[in-house]
């Protein structure tokens, strides 16, 4: 039985509903816009991780670990790109 | 809303074309139903799980979208062929520069694509089916239900009309208040899913799914593009769903994400639209280079030169297109800093591509080719592209492109990199593959026909856009006075474009003729070529191989055949494979009602259609279903069958 129940993914479903609470905490009170956006990207990274590992079991099947982290490493470069391209060509670079 | 509201009225074209769509649709029905060919469709085809059909119905849909994105063209062709033309209005003209844009890269190119993925990809891996074949269903009848969806737009509701490229604030509610946009934002959205699945679906396929001893590098060079291309779908298409439905929130919802007011940032459309889009454009052109590496190795009797500089420049390729997006809006009003950056970057992709290039030239070199339609569409594309990619060198100096940006310079341009990049591959493509799927060959001489015409039409179509550009011609410019001296040029356009629709004309009857009368090829490798799929029978039985192949080297198939290099080892034994099911054929009808009735803001409708799609999950999460296994005596029986033995 113990094998059988998704404890991880119950840990997973928890975790989510915490962070998306304190997410929205950041609009209900009232805080500097550097803070809220402070505690939104931790919670992003969180929440990044929780999927990650308990709901898509990132670390369990050994043989995978290489083109799963070159994955990630792709993913993370493409989501850099994207942000900081954006703030580049938009914001910083805009004359 | 009234009834002219819902269907487009007023066009004697638009009423043609809705009488023709009645008249088309009532004689499928009869016909399905005076043939007793119903159960048939829903069995073989509505319900199947094969990636071989799966990847059948792909093409034939682009083959029909080809046809729709073809007649946008002649119209706009026949519109431009001389000054003052009255054939379409502004309006009228505008929605079709827009239909013809999407449909040809999202509706044509796409799937077409993903299509001969579908069914090479398993085969030459070594695999019985993809890694999941009910999803690969799913994905599919997405596709089809937002092609369906996109292509309704112009008898009902009224066409998207704000270009292939939607920008803000065209695109706003505020400027573009009919459903068009929406059609845009929503069948898209559904097609792109489809899209976002395939790619998952073949990255996991090619990752664990390859013959016992096929490694990385042992891989052929089309599973190598691939896969690459998913990748890159699969990075790429997260940033068009997030601008889509940042889209459908502003017109739907009164949100302000790119308007101009209340802190809305127009140009960030644009920004998004293109850092999906410039991948974009590799996913249709990464796959294209690799049918041009197996075929050009195929026909030209060597190995592919230069294997491992071939797989680094696409990775290269795959990480240099997402930096390099804003090239595609210099005249902006960005600083020095961005554009000299963004100019450097699409440059620099120039390189691993002209890599590829000479690798091509080097394994033509010497080889004994042979001139077969595939190679003599392979050997047109190397000089026609590289017109194409040397225009883009030329696009991509920021300052200059301020002289080029939106005139038929760039029209040219990106027809002279799609057309032979992927048009032209996937029409070789389909060529070198059709005998393994049908069991025998496309006509040749009726293919070398319509390749001479195609090839030279094109030339004759496009070229002249280079010169109305630098002239002055701007893009999606409706019509023009006699006075501009556009005319001569715009007119040999036109009739190029004509013998281009021959050309294609010409392609299709070889494909009619050739179910008649092609002789049947009985060897199960027509072209002597040298990747696993040739070494299973044409056409392919539905477990693809009887018994795995053992990979020992790069092109095994090759060493089997010419150095009895050991293959198939194993006996054969019991295969499971997947169950057919109805389900994503039904989930993508539900989708296209969903979408249909997001589209007109029907919101009761729409909420029971979106509670219908969450049920079909739920019901699919807690099915059990195990496949079913083929029994020895049944693959030797077919094997035989398969072999002509009379057993
Ligand atoms: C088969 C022959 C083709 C002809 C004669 C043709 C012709 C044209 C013409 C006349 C335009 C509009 C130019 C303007 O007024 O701005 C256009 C735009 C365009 N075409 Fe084609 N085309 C063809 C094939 C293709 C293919 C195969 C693709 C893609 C795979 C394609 C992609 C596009 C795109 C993306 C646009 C821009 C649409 C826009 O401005 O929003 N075309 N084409
Ligand atoms: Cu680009």
């Amino acid at each position: 039985m113990k094998q059988l129940f998704p404890i991880r993914h119950v840990m997973g479903y928890v975790f989510s509903l915490i962070l998306s609470v304190v997410a929205l905490a950041v609009i209900v009170w009232d805080m500097s816009f550097t803070t809220a956006i402070t505690i939104l990207l931790i919670c992003a990274a969180i929440q990044a991780a929780v999927q990650l590992f308990m709901f898509m079991h990132i670390d369990e099947d050994k043989s995978n670990k290489a083109s799963n982290y070159t994955n990630i490493a792709y993913a993370l470069f493409v989501g850099l790109v994207t942000i900081f391209g954006t703030l580049f060509t938009m914001i910083w670079g805009y004359l | 809303m009234k009834w002219d509201e819902f269907f487009v009225t007023g066009e004697p074209m638009i009423y043609g074309a809705m009488a023709s769509i009645v008249l088309v649709s009532l004689a499928i029905l009869v016909g399905l139903t005076y043939f007793k060919k119903w159960g048939y469709l829903w069995r073989e085809w509505l319900t199947t799980v094969d990636h071989k059909k799966i990847g059948i119905m792909y093409i034939l849909s682009a083959l029909v979208m080809l046809f729709r994105g073809g007649v946008d063209a002649l119209m706009m062709r026949t519109q431009l062929a001389g000054p003052d033309m009255k054939f379409l209005d502004a309006q009228h003209y505008n929605e079709v520069f827009t239909t013809h844009g999407i449909i040809m890269i999202l509706f044509m190119a796409m799937p077409f694509i993903i299509g001969l993925m579908n069914v090479v990809i398993p085969l030459q891996i070594g695999a019985r089916d993809v890694a999941f074949p009910r999803l690969n269903a799913v994905s599919f009848w997405l596709f089809f239900s937002g092609a369906m969806l996109f292509n309704i737009s112009f008898v009902i509701g009224g066409s998207p009309d704000a270009g292939w490229t939607a920008y803000f604030p065209l695109a706003s509610l505020e400027l573009s208040p009919t459903v068009g946009n929406n059609f845009y934002s929503i069948a898209l959205q559904i097609a792109g899913i489809g899209t976002l699945m395939t790619g998952v679906n073949f990255i996991v396929t090619i990752l664990k799914m390859r013959a016992p001893g096929m490694k990385l590098m042992r891989m052929p060079m089309f599973t190598w593009s691939v896969l690459i291309t998913c990748v890159i779908i699969v990075f790429a298409f997260p940033v068009l769903t997030v601008a889509l439905a940042l889209m459908m929130f502003d017109r739907m919802f009164g949100a302000q994400f790119f308007t101009m007011a209340n802190g809305g940032m127009d140009m960030l459309w644009a920004n998004l639209f293109w850092v999906w889009g410039h991948p974009e454009v590799y996913i249709v052109v990464l796959p294209a280079f690799g049918i041009y590496s197996e075929i050009i190795s195929t026909f030209s009797r060597k190995n592919l030169y230069g294997y491992k500089s071939m797989v680094i420049s696409m990775v290269a390729i795959s990480l240099l297109s997402f930096l390099v997006w804003a090239h595609h809006f210099y005249t902006m009003g960005h600083g020095a800093m961005v554009n000299g950056f963004f100019s450097v970057t699409t440059m620099a992709i120039a390189i691993p591509t002209g890599v590829k290039i000479f690798n091509w030239l080097f394994t033509l070199h010497k080889g004994r080719i042979q001139f077969t339609t595939p190679m003599l569409y392979s050997l047109a594309f190397i000089p026609i592209f590289t017109i194409g990619g040397v225009t883009g060198v030329m696009l991509a100096m920021a300052s200059a492109d301020y002289q080029y940006h939106n005139t038929m310079f760039l029209v040219a341009h990106f027809h002279y990199v799609l057309i032979p990049g992927t048009v032209f591959a996937v029409i070789a493509g389909m060529y070198y593959w059709f005998p393994k799927l049908f069991g025998f060959r496309l006509n040749e001489r009726l293919g070398k026909l319509a390749f001479w015409l195609i090839a030279i039409c094109f030339n004759v179509t496009f070229l002249p856009l280079f010169f109305l550009g630098l002239k002055g011609m701007t893009r999606r410019m409706y019509t023009y006075s006699a006075s501009t001296g556009f005319g001569p040029l715009n007119l040999l356009a036109t009739i190029g474009s004509i013998g281009l629709a021959i050309g294609f004309a010409v392609l299709v009857y070889s494909i009619y003729w050739s179910f008649r009368y092609e002789p049947r090829d009985t060897t199960s490798d027509p072209w002597d070529a040298r990747t696993l799929e040739w070494a299973t029978h044409s056409p392919v039985p539905e477990y693809n191989f009887a018994v795995t192949p053992n990979v020992k080297s790069l092109d095994a198939f090759w060493f089997w055949k010419k150095d009895k290099q050991p293959l198939f080892e194993d006996k054969i034994e019991e295969i499971h494979m997947p169950n057919n099911n109805g389900q994503p054929f039904v989930l993508g009808v539900i989708f296209f009602f969903f979408g249909f009735f997001m589209i007109f803001s029907w919101w009761t409708p729409a909420i029971i259609s979106g509670i219908a799609i969450v049920v079909m999950l739920a019901v699919r999460s807690f099915e059990r279903d195990h496949g079913r296994h083929i029994s020895v005596k049944e693959i030797n029986k077919t094997e035989q069958q398969l072999r002509g033995d009379k057993a």
